[in-house]
């Protein structure tokens, strides 16, 4: 099916077929002739049948459909975006966030709360990076925003926890130091482009 | 004469606690078999293979509150689920379970009481068991409940005509009513049974039986889809799970009542003990209630009243009338 098809929401115009269900008796007799012709094809057992079946597949064709969750997960699709994850910068391991605020500022349920400080050199550091995730309705905003790729949604899901604040300080979020190397980034719009580190150029010292 | 009593005490005893534990295991095995149906796993985290589970939901049952709404008829509530549990074990009083056996050097009758009209005492027990639905449906004061009431009535009136009558025709056959008669008129092996002699008694009978116990096609009693657990609605804790052991006794007991009758009872099935043959009949006939259940789906009340009442009562008519014709030539 086509996207076009898909999104047709004309109810009506579209082609669809009737299913052949034969006609509904009218009479006793035709009612009688159709209960004994059930009867006598034995239509009740396809049923019996299917469910054997599928008894049998589960049992010795280990054809079950169950995923036993805790233990056993299902891929989650590429696209999924869930919680969010703050990314550290690859050479230094230094949070990329630099502190601009348009995350807190762009955020429609104004779940984000950041502040910034002069540290000991007078740059900026992020002193708090929350994000409040009762409030947040995951619509990507922040991660649009985010000039430094630094904020990204990630693909945990399971987000049950003994306290509010679980998942959304910025320790929780950021890419321990050491699963750096396995940090990883979304492809697509707004992603770095593989060729990236050669489009990097040396400022000009005149410049 | 006080051994006979003390031996029936005993047997009473165990019969109710191995039947009970049974009922108990009837709804782990449903809740397996609907699952693998289902191609799921069913209960499988306490203890091995979820056996366990069945130990879970007795703790719970039987801690939980014991509640009666306001506006119910309190004994009346407090009564109903008791007949239902009692009946069904009063109606296993006569029913052989297990061929004669020796004990210690005695001779040990497997069947609580060897009454002349065993046949007819079970089945009358198991139809004063459907007072149980009908008060409880009316005592509590909740239309859900009153409509399972009135179901109850219907479908009793409907199918209790054609398990009377399709008992009937090998009941004429053997000519006697006692169980025991039954189980030795089949002793001859495998073409003995009378399930070749009365093939749509036997139908005839399964299908009432499952009318008997409210298993799937037949369960309106308590149907969920349309009546939230009608008769049940408001019980909840130990009144409620004697309903439920009522429900799985009597499921034992028709499938006991199945196999001796039709099935050559507790006969020596070819290499097969007497007493292995029967268990493994019986469980035969508990899959096909289980099987039935997760394969078809439930009838209205007017389709089951019309096929008890215009199918399979006319049929039952017809059977009887020739086994009378073909023992008269």
């Amino acid at each position: 099916m086509s996207l076009e098809e898909f999104k047709d929401r004309n109810i009506g115009t579209q082609n669809y077929r009737m299913l052949d269900l034969g006609e509904s008796p009218k009479s006793g007799m035709e009612k009688f002739k159709q209960v004994v012709e059930r009867s006598v094809k034995l239509e009740l057992f396809t049923g019996l049948k299917v469910t054997f079946r599928e008894m049998y597949k589960a049992l010795f064709k280990k054809n079950m459909h169950t995923v036993k969750y805790p233990f056993e997960k299902m891929p989650i699709a590429p696209r999924y975006r869930a919680i969010h994850q703050m990314k550290r910068l690859l050479e230094s391991g230094h949070y990329r966030c630099i502190g601009c605020g348009l995350c807190e500022k762009i955020c429609i349920a104004n779940c984000i709360r950041i502040d910034t400080r002069y540290d000991e050199n007078q740059r900026k550091e992020v002193s708090e990076y929350t994000i409040n995730f009762g409030r947040c309705i995951f619509c990507g905003y922040c991660a649009e925003v985010c000039p430094e790729l630094a904020i990204v949604h990630g693909g945990r899901y399971e987000t049950s926890s003994e306290q509010r604040a679980s998942f959304s300080t910025l320790e929780d979020m950021l890419t321990p130091l050491e699963q750096l190397a396995e940090q990883s980034e979304f492809p697509g719009f707004g992603a770095i482009s593989p060729n990236a580190d050669e489009n990097v150029k040396k400022t000009p010292l005149a410049y | 004469m006080d051994g006979y009593i003390i031996g029936t005490i005993i047997k009473a005893i165990l019969v109710l606690a191995i039947i009970s534990a049974l009922a108990g295991f009837g709804t782990y095995i449903e809740r397996k078999v609907l699952a693998f149906m289902q191609r799921r796993y069913g209960p499988m985290h306490v203890g091995p293979y979820g056996l366990l589970q069945i130990a879970a939901d007795g703790i719970k049952l039987f801690t939980k509150e014991d509640f009666i709404p306001s506006g119910a008829n309190r004994l009346i509530f407090m009564f109903a689920p008791i007949i239902t549990a009692a009946t069904a074990f009063i109606a296993l009083a006569a029913v052989p379970l297990l061929p004669e056996f020796k004990l210690f050097g005695m001779t040990v009758r497997a069947i609580v009481a060897d009454l002349n009209i065993g046949i007819l005492f079970i089945l009358g027990m198991m139809a004063a068991g459907l007072y149980g639905p009908l008060l409880a449906g009316m005592a509590q004061r909740n239309k859900w409940g009153l409509i399972g009431a009135a179901r109850t009535a219907v479908q009793f009136l409907s199918y209790e005509v054609v398990t009377g009558l399709s008992m009937l025709a090998p009941i004429m056959i053997v000519g006697s009513l006692s169980l025991i008669d039954f189980n030795n008129y089949q002793s001859g092996g495998m073409g003995e049974w009378l399930i070749w002699k009365q093939p749509l008694a036997f139908i005839l009978f399964l299908i009432a039986g499952f009318a008997e116990t409210n298993r799937t096609p037949f369960d309106l009693l308590e149907h969920e889809a349309e009546i939230v657990a009608g008769y049940a609605t408001e019980y909840s804790g130990m009144r409620w799970g004697m309903f439920f052991i009522g429900e799985y006794a009597n499921m034992i007991t028709i499938g006991f009542i199945a196999a001796i009758v039709f099935l050559g009872g507790f006969n020596s099935w070819g290499f097969l003990p007497g007493g292995l043959a029967i268990v493994l009949k019986v469980s035969l006939f508990f899959f096909l209630m289980l099987w039935v259940r997760a394969s078809w789906p439930h009838v209205r009340p007017d389709q089951m009243m019309w096929l008890c009442w215009k199918v399979l009562m006319p049929l039952a008519v017809i059977n009887v009338t020739l086994t009378g014709l073909w023992m008269m030539v």
